[in-house]
């Protein structure tokens, strides 16, 4: 069996795994191409017809592009959509430039899914996330528990052997679910060429810029580069110098924004 | 390059003998790391007060930084001209053993670390103890901070009679034995000058020696995860953990031992007439049988079908365990209610000594021979013939306490 599909296998098996456990279950998709990788494994897990919603927690800054490749899919796929936003604070005009990044993520993006979690009662959400996009990304679990207020015990994290993933959480908790961890982004980039993904066009140079990472306008910077299909993208990962998630500001901001964003119940 | 392939490392050891140390000069030398990742570890060093520090490249929490230890198991990745690799980096401290365990379930390999200048210590016994329990033979050892004995031959070779004859007695035999500085890169990546004495292999080299799990033809097993009911047909989903299926193989439907036969071979928008070792796909069975989760298909009837199953445990949880507490068995998708009503023997890992024969209890970091009794018959086999079906985990109250191997 080739690794593309080795890596796939061990995804589909988590996912149902996790449906399996939680019946109260979703899936959480930013429309990158990370969770749109994801979301095609949910397809395939359950034969083309996922039976849990797909959550997108709306900053509303996000790029036009990905709202308009977010409902082509949801028609496309036969999706149940649900949109998260953290109405209160929008109203109040949270943004990047009120106050810290750190904030600004953490009301819109985590906030936001709190109130989510919270009105549809879910013990379970899958996520995208990767090993290799950040060092502490690489030290979470599959099945990942977190407590009501979504803090991340990153130092006492459960034992999790072979494929044995805890199963139980306490009434107020719910898991994290990470069925890619262990796929790197040239993994996913050769995947979406395997499988003939559709992806945000983004990604794809336009006047020698193009974007690595998405997520809001006003945090995403684009990188140089004149990768126009997907081989191009490939071979440009393959030899750049710079990491992934270099074009995004919330992770710069302090050297333990990230950890302190997690811990938090960033995604 | 083969991208193709990617082999699980770990690096185990006792603390502050340089495991991190190691997996940054690694990442480093081997122009894995990006730069911007580089700059954050230099300013995050000196605003230690620190050299650089390439452990930072693996401990990236706050707490591990400013403590200079691993708390949680960590991956990366990184490539050599010949392959690609995951360096899983296991915390040292006895207290986090279960998250070296963790990692070093994930492992097909392991490189042993230890400090030249204070040798086989507790947790380097432990940690050898685990890989061989877990049936993790190949391995490399390391003897590190060569730099601060001077490039010493006689120490080298001292050490390495001593580690070689203690590997032995657990069964372990390794490839090499290397003299390291991993701070300063000897003998890493590039072959150092200060060692001419020593004529084996850099730790890239030694690497690259590490096989990778051959699959072997077994007969099939394919536990089942879960049945579902798609357009008014029942799917049984799961993952081969054995052997392959093909369209038309009877096999057996375990605990029961009935026969069946494969009708289909479900895989998402494509035509299947078999599924693979490791491959999650859908069977439909031909003609009506009552199948659930936990469910094995078997191509023999080989495995051990019983509901008492002796095995070696390790105890991983802080609150000890004693004889008849209720427990949850978990292998594969067989998830049973069980109790230890039997401890043979346990061992203290880091003296490799037994403890008491007979004993009423297994406490933290003890390894113990048991009889495990369960309140339904279970399908395993025996680990060193199909590893999958030959380990299990032990939950109390929904919390892993204690994995385990059947022999």
């Amino acid at each position: 069996m080739d690794y593309l599909t080795k890596l796939e296998s061990k995804s589909i098996y988590i996912i149902r795994e996790a449906y399996y456990r939680f019946k109260r279950i979703a899936m959480l998709w930013s429309v990158g191409k990370d969770s749109t990788t994801l979301l095609w494994l949910c397809r395939k897990a359950f034969f083309g017809n996922i039976p849990f919603p797909i959550i997108h927690i709306d900053t509303s800054y996000k790029f036009p592009e990905m709202y308009q490749f977010r409902d082509e899919r949801v028609k496309q796929w036969n999706l149940k959509l649900i949109i998260g936003r953290n109405e209160e604070k929008l109203r109040e005009g949270m943004g990047p430039d009120q106050g810290s990044k750190l904030e600004c993520c953490n009301e819109l993006k985590t906030n936001a899914l709190k109130l989510v979690i919270k009105k549809y009662k879910l013990k379970a959400i899958l996520l995208g996330i990767r090993r290799d996009e950040h060092g502490i990304r690489a030290k979470e679990r599959y099945f990942s528990p977190r407590d009501s207020q979504f803090k991340w015990d990153y130092e006492n994290q459960p034992a999790e052997l072979w494929d044995q993933y805890q199963s139980m959480v306490e009434e107020d908790e719910h898991f994290r679910i990470h069925p890619i961890l262990h796929f790197t982004e040239l993994d996913v980039w050769n995947y979406i060429k395997r499988e003939k993904l559709p992806i945000v066009s983004l990604y794809f140079s336009k006047k020698g810029k193009r974007f690595r990472s998405i997520g809001c306008v006003p945090c995403c910077s684009p990188i140089d580069s004149n990768a126009q299909t997907i081989d191009q993208i490939i071979e440009e990962i393959r030899t750049t110098k710079t990491s992934e998630r270099s074009g995004r500001a919330q992770d710069k901001e302090n050297i333990y924004t990230m950890q302190k964003l997690r811990a938090l119940g960033y995604m | 390059m083969n991208e193709e392939h990617i082999l699980p490392i770990i690096i185990v050891g006792h603390v502050d003998h340089g495991k991190s140390t190691l997996i940054g000069r690694l990442l480093y030398d081997t122009k894995c790391l990006p730069l911007d990742k580089f700059l954050e570890i230099q300013k995050s060093s000196e605003s230690l007060g620190r050299n650089l520090e390439f452990a930072f490249v693996m401990d990236c929490l706050e707490e591990e930084r400013s403590k200079g230890i691993t708390i949680d198991t960590t991956q990366t990745f990184f490539k050599t001209s010949k392959r690609r690799y995951v360096i899983i980096d296991a915390p040292g401290h006895k207290e986090f053993l279960k998250n070296m365990i963790t990692g070093t379930t994930q492992a097909q390999a392991a490189l042993l670390i230890i400090d030249i200048k204070e040798g086989i210590r507790e947790q380097t016994k432990r940690h050898a103890y685990i890989l061989s329990l877990l049936g993790l033979k190949q391995v490399c050892v390391i003897l590190n901070k060569i730099d601060l004995v001077n490039y010493s031959e006689y120490k080298f070779l001292t050490l390495q009679k001593e580690t070689t004859e203690f590997l032995n007695q657990l069964n372990i035999y390794p490839n090499f034995v290397l003299p390291i500085s991993a701070i300063h890169g000897e003998n890493v990546a590039i072959h150092s000058q200060k060692t001419p004495w020593y004529k084996g292999p850099t730790v890239l080299e030694a690497l690259d020696v590490f096989d990778e799990l051959r699959v072997e033809e077994k007969s099939p097993r394919f536990p089942v995860q879960d049945v579902y009911s798609i357009d008014g047909r029942k799917i049984l989903v799961g993952r081969v953990e054995a052997g392959k299926i093909n369209v038309g193989d009877s096999l057996f439907l375990l605990p029961e031992k009935k026969q069946v036969v494969v009708k289909k071979i479900k895989k998402f928008l494509q035509k299947a007439s078999t599924a693979h070792y490791e491959e999650s796909v859908g069977i439909i069975l031909k003609g009506r049988h009552y199948v659930r989760r936990g469910d094995i298909l078997s191509g023999d009837l080989f495995p051990l079908i019983s509901n008492n199953i002796r095995a070696n445990l390790f105890w991983m949880d802080h609150t000890s365990y004693n004889i008849g507490d209720p427990l949850l068995f978990r292998c594969v998708t067989q998830e049973v209610s069980c109790r230890i009503n039997k401890i043979y023997k346990k061992f203290d890992p880091a003296s490799m000594e037994l403890i008491e024969e007979e004993a009423p209890t297994i406490g933290e970091a003890e390894v113990a021979d048991v009889l495990i009794n369960l309140d339904k018959e279970v399908v395993v086999d025996s680990f060193s013939e199909i590893p999958e079906m030959g380990r299990f985990v032990l939950e109390r109250n929904g919390i892993p306490v204690a994995g385990g191997i059947i022999n």
